[in-house]
């Protein structure tokens, strides 16, 4: 069984249908990659997944434990965390306060806590009286992750952690990443820069118009491939 | 001497000002909700401490520590399961809806108590003074005062020192990224308002003690309320009391000059400060 999956998951919004039953899976200690150009459908996914929209009960499944129909607050702690697009700090809460909400109303033991998390960015430590939203994208995103973290998840969705970050500054995010799967965690890694998802995962699916147009591993898929999936013409 | 004296009556005024305040402050502050009910949530609370004080025998202290906690419940589940079916974007529905309860209430008020006045016993404290210099000031007055101040600091350690109060601040920035961290943005808003009704309960008893009540008494106190929280700045708990001490002091000058003046005094002062700082005195940085 999978540690989370979906079957046929579709979703809407109002009359517009962003996702045609689409089929992904990830395993315990797993890290999937889910590629594809801007309106594939990638957001809508974790949008889906986080409970921010609601579908059917069983096209999500957790453990087994159908939560498609949950909204985000009550599946989130399930063992789910995220990290949303545009990192989304509070910005009435200093560095440290974000961190601290991200197990608000709930004691997960696990290896992540605030030592732990300022081990893995240091900066933070240094800049945790600030106000959130006063750092800079880079590490607002590492406060992102970190507020994530925080519960000690199961699976850590990660939604365009990329965006709007220099090419300096992604790769010391993803210097974090296995540090975070060596924690136990599984990651589903939503990304438009192809090369980071394809260096931290297991597995990719590519996604075009709200379906799933190829699946596999990074050292099986080639760029022909991936081309194919991702503009849905040949290179 | 008598203009220091007025001043200070004005300041201790603003207090009981400032606790009608805190709790629409509170709201407004985590949810953006201006509850027109508020003036008349206190005077049934006035009315249920006044209950509890007749038919108990109970003392007004004791019988307002005994109505807060049900003052906290109606408040959770009014805005469990009706306030908060009106908070979205549009700000028009939680003004009607609250307008409504405001008239419903009053009207509530008036079948079960007669549109006569009621004034809670208070015993010796409310004519008892003390004498510092050339001054003699009230007891109940300086109480109130104090009581102000204390919710005040207490709000503001809820808010700033506490797992809840980050909770409200986060809900309050942004209620959909604050469910992704399992928090239940409903509640919180019901936590908000049970919390706000503590305070109100605590208005209640001194509005019930210094002054008469009746049903229809409510939208002048939500008057004098939303003025000290514009004054103050929407949103910032000091800035309601030094709001509701502006218009305190205002009033007792007015009253000093023509007892006519006292009530029109507080409305003049309130649109002079908004000609100034449109914002508010102390408004929040993020908005």
């Amino acid at each position: 069984m999978a540690l989370l999956e979906t079957s046929g998951l579709t979703a809407h919004y109002g009359d517009f249908q962003a996702l045609f039953g689409v089929d992904i899976r990830l395993e315990q200690g797993e890290t999937v990659a889910i590629i594809g150009a801007n309106g594939a459908g990638k957001t809508t996914l974790m949008r889906s997944l986080s409970g921010v929209l609601q579908n059917a009960p069983d096209m999500i499944r957790l453990d087994g434990t159908a939560i498609g129909g949950l909204s985000a607050e009550d599946v989130m702690p399930l063992g789910l965390a995220m990290v949303p697009e545009g990192r989304r700090l509070f910005p009435s809460l200093s560095v440290e306060e974000n961190l601290l909400i991200g197990t608000y109303g709930r004691k997960v033991d696990g290896h992540w806590t605030l030592e732990t998390i300022y081990d893995l960015f240091p900066i933070l430590r240094e800049r945790r009286n600030s106000p959130g939203t006063a750092l800079s994208g880079g590490q607002q995103q590492m406060v992102a992750i970190g507020r994530a973290l925080m519960s000690n998840p199961k699976v850590l969705l990660c939604d365009e952690i990329s965006l709007g970050l220099a090419p300096v500054v992604i790769k010391d995010i993803y210097a974090a990443v296995p540090k975070i799967q060596e924690s136990g965690a599984s990651l589903i890694v939503v990304e438009q820069d192809i090369g980071q998802a394809m260096k931290v995962a297991d597995r990719v699916y590519c996604m075009m118009e709200g379906r799933v147009t190829l699946e596999g591993t990074p050292d099986t898929l080639s760029r022909d491939d991936i081309h194919n999936a991702y503009f849905g013409v040949s290179a | 001497m008598i203009w220091v004296d007025t001043v200070v009556q004005g300041v201790l005024l603003g207090g009981l000002y400032a606790l009608f305040a805190a709790g629409l402050s509170l709201v407004f502050g985590i949810m953006r909700l201006v509850n027109l009910a508020h003036g008349d949530l206190i005077v049934m609370a006035a009315y249920l401490i006044l209950v509890l004080v007749t038919v108990l025998g109970l003392p007004p202290f004791l019988a307002a520590a005994v109505a807060a906690p049900v003052m906290f419940g109606i408040g959770w589940v009014l805005q469990k399961y009706l306030l908060n079916r009106t908070l979205g974007s549009d700000i028009l529905p939680p003004l009607l809806v609250t307008f409504g309860l405001s008239i419903a209430l009053q009207n509530a008020l008036l079948e079960g108590f007669s549109a006569d006045s009621q004034r809670l016993p208070t015993g010796a404290i409310s004519t008892s003074s003390l004498e510092i210099g050339a001054l003699n000031i009230g007891v109940l007055p300086l109480l109130t005062f104090a009581s102000a101040i204390a919710v005040i600091i207490g709000l503001n350690q809820l808010f700033y020192r506490t797992s809840l109060g980050r909770a409200f601040r986060a809900t309050s920035d942004d209620p959909v990224t604050a469910s992704l961290m399992g928090i239940k943005p409903g509640h919180v808003f019901a936590t908000a308002t049970a919390i706000a009704m503590l305070v109100v309960t605590l208005a209640a008893l001194y509005l019930g003690m210094r002054a008469n009540f009746d049903p229809n008494i409510g939208p002048a106190r939500l008057i004098y309320a939303f003025q000290a929280v514009i004054i103050g700045g929407l949103g910032s708990l000091w800035g309601t009391l030094a709001g509701g001490v502006i218009i305190g002091v205002s009033q007792t000058i007015g009253a000093a000059i023509n007892p006519e003046w006292q009530i029109l005094a507080g409305h003049v002062a309130f649109l002079l400060v908004l000609l100034v700082r449109p914002r508010g005195l102390f408004p929040r940085a993020v908005d």
